[in-house]
Order: structure tokens, then sequence, then C-alpha cells
């Protein structure tokens, strides 16, 4: 218990959250710092996976190439895959440069099976018989990849996301090995200087973080699955909103 | 290779090393996840309470988590059993949503009718229940075994010794070749571990393939149920 109000007395001190907070810098500017770094290489994430997700999903092509090789992708180890591009970009780059190149990468790389999974996994999850009657409908393979299939998947394909931002989350912290990023560093700072409260609220720190992230997630998918849910669907049965919410159980690292 | 070529002993020893701290871990999370995943299934309470709890360990990053656990468990500092808890803790958050939902998943006919044949509650569960929920059981243990053994190497920072240290080493003496072979060799336990755990599959559930057959034969040749009515 002395422990968690160590770390709270940390997090609540309003000297580490002012402007001349010392090593390694303000709560605040850090928090802001990790949630800039996760929207960065989340995004860059989303335009590589979300296209080729909805290109397999909807052609069915390449299907178990791209499962084997993101099953490979999540086996690789972010801390191995940091130290690597660190190394590599230290032959001919500075340090900060290098530094931050290799966190970005590093992080794009965990960020991308995930939202490829919930993408390809969504559309394949759309009723045949539901695309079959677009299609004789006359709408044309955009259309009905827009209009029908993305829509109906947008439950899987946001929870393949909301997966994908707790992962970075929790392991944008490895960023503090090689000196930068966010919410990492009070924990580097505090076991470099065997201060637990720093260790433990920087832990606490990034945990409430990754939660609150996380309910913002869990009300869009929500809000995504009463929207795809058949209309009426609702009254006769309380689980008809209820779609699988993620394509597979979250990993860290 | 030149650098692999020297250190070939080094490598077998710090694979041996990262197979044995990721065993543990593996086997400790689908024995601890069943029961689990039993109270879990219990009622909607019970479930919202094992099913968060789970997500929300899993929300601690893996570095805090073994710096503090010895504090916790009263080990010490640098034992690798900071790190087998952790890694243990980590897999029972993901294998536990798996458990439940593998266990859920068996039809309400089927427990009935064990319960008919005279099963009791005991012996339902686990000669009927369990087996059952084999084929998702399997899929979360495939999932707790990849990340397990991508986590192992974070634990060099606290001291652990096993294929991380190649990659730190590699990255303060500038040696990409050290770090690269680190990957590979990660990697490569990956899809072993994969592999041998498939296996396992097949051999203790040799339903699950028939079954996936008969599967696609029924989506193949879908009943008409109202034709069903007809006839009946």
């Amino acid at each position: 218990m002395d422990l968690i109000l160590g770390a709270l007395g940390y997090i609540f001190d309003p000297v580490n959250w002012g402007a001349g907070a010392v090593q390694p810098g303000a709560i605040g500017g850090l928090l802001l710092e990790h949630l800039r770094l996760t929207a960065l290489c989340v995004g860059i994430a989303l335009v590589i996976a979300l296209p080729l997700g909805f290109y397999i999903g909807h052609t069915g092509r390449a299907r178990q190439f791209v499962i084997g090789f993101t099953g490979a992708m999540r086996a690789l180890p972010t801390l191995g895959l940091l130290y690597f591009f660190f190394t590599l970009f230290a032959f001919s780059l500075s340090f900060l440069p290098a530094a931050n190149l290799a966190v970005v990468i590093s992080l794009i790389i965990l960020a991308i099976p995930s939202i490829l999974a919930g993408a390809y996994s969504g559309l394949e999850s759309v009723d045949r018989e539901t695309i079959d009657a677009s299609r004789a409908l006359g709408m044309t393979e955009f259309q009905i990849l827009w209009q029908v299939e993305i829509p109906l998947a947008l439950p899987l394909i946001v929870g393949g996301i909301r997966a994908s931002v707790l992962q970075v989350i929790a392991t944008a912290t490895v960023a503090a090995y090689i000196g930068v990023g966010g919410l990492g560093r009070i924990i580097l700072t505090g076991i470099g200087t065997n201060d637990y409260d720093r260790i433990l609220g920087g832990a606490l720190l990034v945990t409430a973080l990754a939660l609150v992230v996380d309910g913002a997630f869990a009300l869009l998918q929500w809000l995504a699955a009463v929207g795809t849910a058949p209309r009426g669907a609702r009254d006769t049965d309380g689980d008809a909103t209820r779609a699988p919410l993620s394509a597979e159980p979250a990993t860290q690292q | 290779m030149s650098w692999t070529l020297a250190n070939l002993d080094l490598i077998l020893e710090l694979t041996l090393e990262h197979i044995r701290l990721a065993i543990i871990p593996i086997i400790a999370s689908f024995v601890l996840s069943i029961p689990l995943g039993w109270i879990a299934i219990r009622n909607r309470v019970t479930r919202a309470i094992v099913i968060t709890s789970g997500s929300l360990l899993y929300t601690i990053p893996s570095l805090p988590l073994f710096v503090i656990l010895p504090l916790i468990i009263g080990s010490r500092v640098l034992d690798d059993i900071n790190l087998i808890v952790a890694l243990s803790i980590y897999g029972v958050a993901v294998m536990v949503r798996s458990a439940a939902d593998g266990l859920a998943s068996v039809d309400r006919v089927t427990l009935d009718a064990a319960t008919a044949m005279g099963f009791s509650g005991w012996t339902r569960f686990w000669r009927v229940q369990l087996p059952l929920a084999g084929p998702v059981l399997l899929a979360g243990i495939r999932v707790v075994s990849v990340s397990t053994i991508a986590l192992v190497s974070v634990g060099v920072i606290i001291g652990s010794s096993n294929l991380g240290d190649l990659f730190r080493d590699g990255k303060n003496r500038q040696i990409l070749e050290e770090v690269g072979v680190g990957i590979i060799m990660s990697l490569l336990l990956a899809l072993i571990f994969d592999v041998i755990i498939v296996l396992i599959g097949r051999v203790l559930l040799p339903w699950n393939r028939t079954a996936t057959s008969g599967e696609t034969e029924r989506q193949a040749d879908p009943v008409d149920p109202t034709q069903l009515g007809v006839r009946v």
C-alpha cells in the first residue's frame, strides 16, 4: 500500500507538473509526448494497413500469405527492432534523429498486425449474400466496398484499431531505453535513481492513459455496432448490438 | 556472418535460456486461466470482473512490472522469478478471455445431454465442456506463446539472461549483425513453439479437423429452415 501511496504522491505533486520539474520533465509534457508518438505511429500504420486489409478482405487474394506475414510480425520483439534500427541509423544519423526514427518505425511495425487483422476479418465477416445482392443491384466493386462492406465491418475494424492503440501506448515506454519518448522516461529515471515512487508512478500514468483512450474507443466501437445492427434487432434480442468486439486478443511488448 | 560464426556457443546458450524462461509462463497461464474462465462464465458480474481485470493487467507496461514485482512478491531484485511471474500475469491476462469464450461456446444442449447421461458437474466439466472448448483454448495459447517469446527479451533490462542480451550488447557495441541474429532466433523460436502447440492440438483434439470440414460442408449446402418445417 505504501508503494501505491508513494506513486500517487509523485503523480499528484504539483512540482512534478510545473514548468520547473526536474528530470525527466513535467508530467503534462511527457503525457502529451506519449500521446503524440502513439497518434503518429498508429496514424502511419493505418495508412499502410487499412487499404491492404480492405484489399485482402474484399478480393480474398493473398490472404494466406498476409496472415502468415502478420503472424511473424507479431512475433518480432519490439525491443530488438528498436535496437536494430537505432544501431542501423546511428551509422549515418546523429543521435536524436536516429533514436526518434527507430522508435517510430518499431512502433509502426507493432501497430500494423492488429489493424490489418481487424480490417480483413471485418470484411470477411460480412454475409456473402449481402455482397451478392449489392452486386445484383448494379453497384460497382468500389461502391460495394465503401457503402456495404466497410460500414458493416466497422465494429471489427474499430476493434482492430483499438487493440493496436492499446499495444502502442503500453509499448511506447520502450522509447525511453534509447533516451527519447514520453512517459517511459519517468520509469527509466526512476530505475536509474532507485526511486520506486517514480517507477510505479510512471507505470500508473501509462495504465491510466491506456484506460482513458481505450474507454473512448469502446464508446466508438459501441456506436459503430449500434449503427450496423439490423433495425429492430435490438428490440427482440438485447445481444444483437454486441458484435464480436475484437478479432483477437491484444498483445503488448 | 563473422560475428555469428564466432559466437555460436553464446547464441545456443542464450536461446536455451530464452526457451526456459518462456515455457513456464506459457504453461502457467494456460493452467491458471481455466479456473478463472470457469468463474467468468458463472454470470454477467463475474465475467465483467474477470475480463476487465485481465485487460487492465495487460495495460501495465512490462518494464515497471518487472521492477516493482520484487517488492510485492518478496523476491530478490535480479531474480529470474520476477520475469517469469510478470510474463505469467500477461499470459493469464490474454488467456482468460479465450478460456471464458471457449467454455461459453460449448452448446447448452450438449451440456444438458451430458447431465442426462449421468455426468456430475465436476466430470461434465472435465470430460465434456473443457475438451469441447479446446479449439478456442488452442487459439488463445498460440497468441500467448508468440507474445511471451517476444516479451522475454525485455527481461535483459532487469538482468535476466536471454536472447535480449544480443539486442543490448549489439546496440552498445554497434554490431548490427548481433541484434539481427537475436531477432531471427526469437522469430524462429516463436515459429517452433507455434508448430509444437498446433501438433499438440492435433493429438489432443482429433475431432477438431473433422468438425472444421463438416462446417464447410454445411455452408456449401445450407438447410432451408422452412423446408425442414414442412418435412417434419
